[in-house]
């Protein structure tokens, strides 16, 4: 409903950590020049490798409006397969962007002209040093190097922060694989 | 400093800030986190408080009242049926006028079973005597906590901070935590005007009867009745005091104003769309969209609503044509609480200008429902541009027959 | 809030007659029979189930003890537990005779 509203709905399964990944996003941009951010998870019966979603809202003003995301200008998916279970694509603007997690080629990906960007974040994640399975900090690399919101340093700095006492360095450095090999596609 | 965290860790930082010395709490989704943050904040030193581990929210509350007898800081939270559970002691801290805090982090109540918001729980509890407040963001969240202390310990009566479940308590949002010291200065350490003590014993609400009688010392002691008046007095009067509390903030922290309701748009206001927590906030950005319709929408929410402040909601809602109350509560069988006290508000309060505005009542979101500004926008357009007969029918938003 | 703050609530101190005179309340009259009862019989502070039990504190902890009839409203736990059965219950009605 409002223009300069950025919507980014965010897609993974339950313990994934797709909450963690959006709090520091918030975090990041909203120390680079978003004063109106919220970061809005929803809830159902939270059940291990369940699909789980929440919603990022960032604007240059307040935001009130705290309803899950309906009409994304960004979808990130934390697990490429979850594409084909669900219709977690659903209300994304014509000219949004999907960032997945997925081994698969960028060319494998079409939505109604949407741009895609494509990592293999839990490869990379493993490269990083991190143990399998851990993408939610890789993820954010893909996300800084699409939409170039908020920039790298910054997103690094709020990692390690926020992985303080687990692998801060190893997940700092799973998102600059991660957005050193972004593959940018679609439309 | 300004930092980025979900509801439940503004409302712990409240608390903290605040150095309430005794927490006792049983958890329950979604208050759980709030209770987790300060037992981790106790266990670190963070903050010199004893944390109580209780087996059920009737216990929790009932040690919240043994320590506030004994002249203690006392807090605790929760939810929904834990809420409810605990019923019987809400009361009790009220009659016993002990300045104690609670935070409500609203959720429905079963059966069915939910875990998700609306305002059902502490709506059902505004006839036990304690001041309810309803946050409607994060700062407003670690803001009313700091001065519900101050404000139960200035009139002895106990406070509820309600705010949503999940909506505020899980959602992250920027919000300032203010300095310890800044604090301290606003909230000074509690001096109880009476505390137990082993030396000079006492009996407190013992078996009161009907009648005034003599006491030992062969002086009047009040009735039951004198001593529920006095608490329907102080009630009355805490608005006055509320008053000065929130003017001591401003002055220290800067922020603040109006701490019965926040009116946005409302000055030249044709329709008034009036909710509380969350929702009220979401009803700006419907306002907004229809004051560029052409249609004059107003929102007033209602941040404290017991005392009730009638005759400030009469004032704001003096003038306007129509009125729409939007409610996560029901009173069964009747309508939306919030709704009945507006009209009730209403009937004194504008006695005699000659007109009064249609008052009508949505209810939606009860459960967790998912509330669309879609929806919000549809109702709120309705009420200002259809002619409304049968006002005093429900009209419930999102339900799906 | 201050000195108002304890007349706002139900407070009250302990002693006698918070409830009134409530020695006129009894039917029976608990009589204590020195020769029985332990510390009196043995002239040294012992036992004093009966002072342990006394629900309105009526009993004092002497030798012997000693009623308090002003406030001793009859209730007879005394002499129930009383091990050397030394109190017995007896009726108000006989004093008033007495009296007479």
């Amino acid at each position: 409903m409002k223009s300069d509203l950025i919507e980014i709905r965010w897609h993974g399964r339950g313990g994934q950590g797709a909450i963690t990944a959006a709090k520091i996003v918030a975090k990041a941009t909203f120390s680079t020049g978003f004063p109106g951010v919220v970061m809005v998870p929803t809830f159902g019966t939270e059940r291990r490798g369940a699909p789980v979603f929440t919603s990022l809202k960032l604007s240059k003003k307040r935001i009130y409006d705290l309803s899950p995301t309906q009409y994304p200008d960004i979808i990130i998916v934390l697990d490429h397969l979850l594409l084909e279970e669900s219709a977690i694509t659903a209300g994304l603007k014509p000219d949004g962007l999907i960032i997945v997690n997925t081994p698969r080629h960028v060319d494998a990906y079409r939505h109604n002209g949407a741009r895609i960007a494509v990592a293999d974040v839990t490869d990379l994640a493993m490269k990083a040093g991190l143990p399998q399975g851990v993408v939610n900090s890789g993820i954010i690399g893909s996300f800084a190097r699409a939409t170039e919101l908020t920039d790298m340093d910054t997103l690094l700095k709020a990692i390690e922060e926020e992985f303080r006492g687990r692998r801060p360095r190893e997940n700092a450095r799973s998102a600059m694989l991660a957005y050193e090999n972004t593959v940018i596609g679609g439309s | 400093m300004q930092i980025i965290e979900s509801g439940n860790v503004a409302a712990a930082l409240g608390v903290k800030l605040s150095r309430a010395q005794v927490v006792a709490a049983y958890p329950i989704t979604p208050q759980t986190p709030l209770t987790e943050k300060l037992s981790e904040f106790i266990e670190a030193e963070d903050m010199e408080a004893q944390y109580i581990p209780v087996e059920s929210e009737h216990s929790a509350l009932a040690v919240c009242i043994a320590a506030s007898s004994a002249g203690a800081r006392s807090f605790t939270a929760t939810s929904a049926n834990g809420l409810l559970y605990m019923h019987e002691q809400i009361h009790w801290a009220a009659g016993a006028r002990l300045p104690i805090v609670m935070c409500v982090v609203n959720r429905g109540v079963g059966a069915p079973w939910t875990v998700w918001n609306d305002h059902q729980d502490s709506m059902s509890q505004r006839d036990t005597g304690w001041i309810q407040m309803y946050a409607n963001d994060h700062q407003q969240i670690i803001d009313s906590v700091i001065k519900a202390f101050c404000l139960a310990e200035e009139v002895m009566v106990p406070v509820m901070v309600c705010y949503d479940g999940y909506l505020l308590s899980h959602t992250y949002m920027p919000f300032d935590v203010p300095e310890t010291a800044v604090v301290d200065r606003f909230l000074p350490p509690y001096k109880p005007p009476y505390a137990l003590d082993p030396h000079t014993p006492a009996n407190l609400n013992t078996v009161t009867l009907p009648d005034v009688r003599s006491d030992i010392h062969g002086n009047q002691a009040h009735g039951y009745m004198e001593i529920r008046h006095f608490l329907q007095e102080d009630m009355r009067s805490s608005t006055q005091a509320l008053a000065r509390v929130e003017t001591r903030f401003k002055e220290i922290f800067g922020r603040g104003g109006n701490p019965f309701i926040e009116s946005y748009r409302c000055d030249d206001a044709e329709f008034i769309a009036v909710g509380i927590g969350s929702l009220s906030y979401h009803l700006r950005d419907v306002a907004d969209s229809l004051r560029d319709e052409g249609i004059r929408a107003g929102v007033l929410s209602v941040n404290l609503y017991r005392p009730f402040p009638a005759a400030i909601i009469a004032k704001t809602l003096r003038g306007c044509r129509g009125v729409a109350v939007f409610e996560k509560a029901l009173s069964y069988g009747y309508q939306g609480p919030l709704c009945a006290d507006i009209k009730s508000a209403l009937y004194q309060g504008i006695d005699g200008s000659g007109r009064r505005p249609f008052v009508l009542n949505y209810i939606l979101g009860l459960g967790g429902r998912e509330i669309t500004t879609r929806d919000l926008h549809d109702a709120f357009r309705q009420s200002c541009t259809e002619v409304q007969d049968n006002v005093d029918e429900l009209r419930w938003i999102g339900l799906k027959l | 809030m201050g000195n108002d703050y304890c007349r706002k609530i139900s407070h009250s101190t302990n002693g006698p007659g918070d409830a009134g005179k409530t020695g006129s309340w009894r039917i029976l009259r608990p009589v204590l029979d020195p020769q029985i009862c332990i510390p009196a019989k043995r002239g040294t502070p012992a036992c004093y189930m009966c002072w342990l039990y006394c629900p309105d504190g009526v009993i004092s902890r002497s030798i012997p003890p000693t009623i308090d009839y002003e406030y001793c409203k009859g209730c007879g736990i005394c002499a129930e537990e009383c091990p050397t059965k030394a109190i017995t219950m007896v009726e108000e009605a006989s004093f008033i005779k007495e009296d007479k």
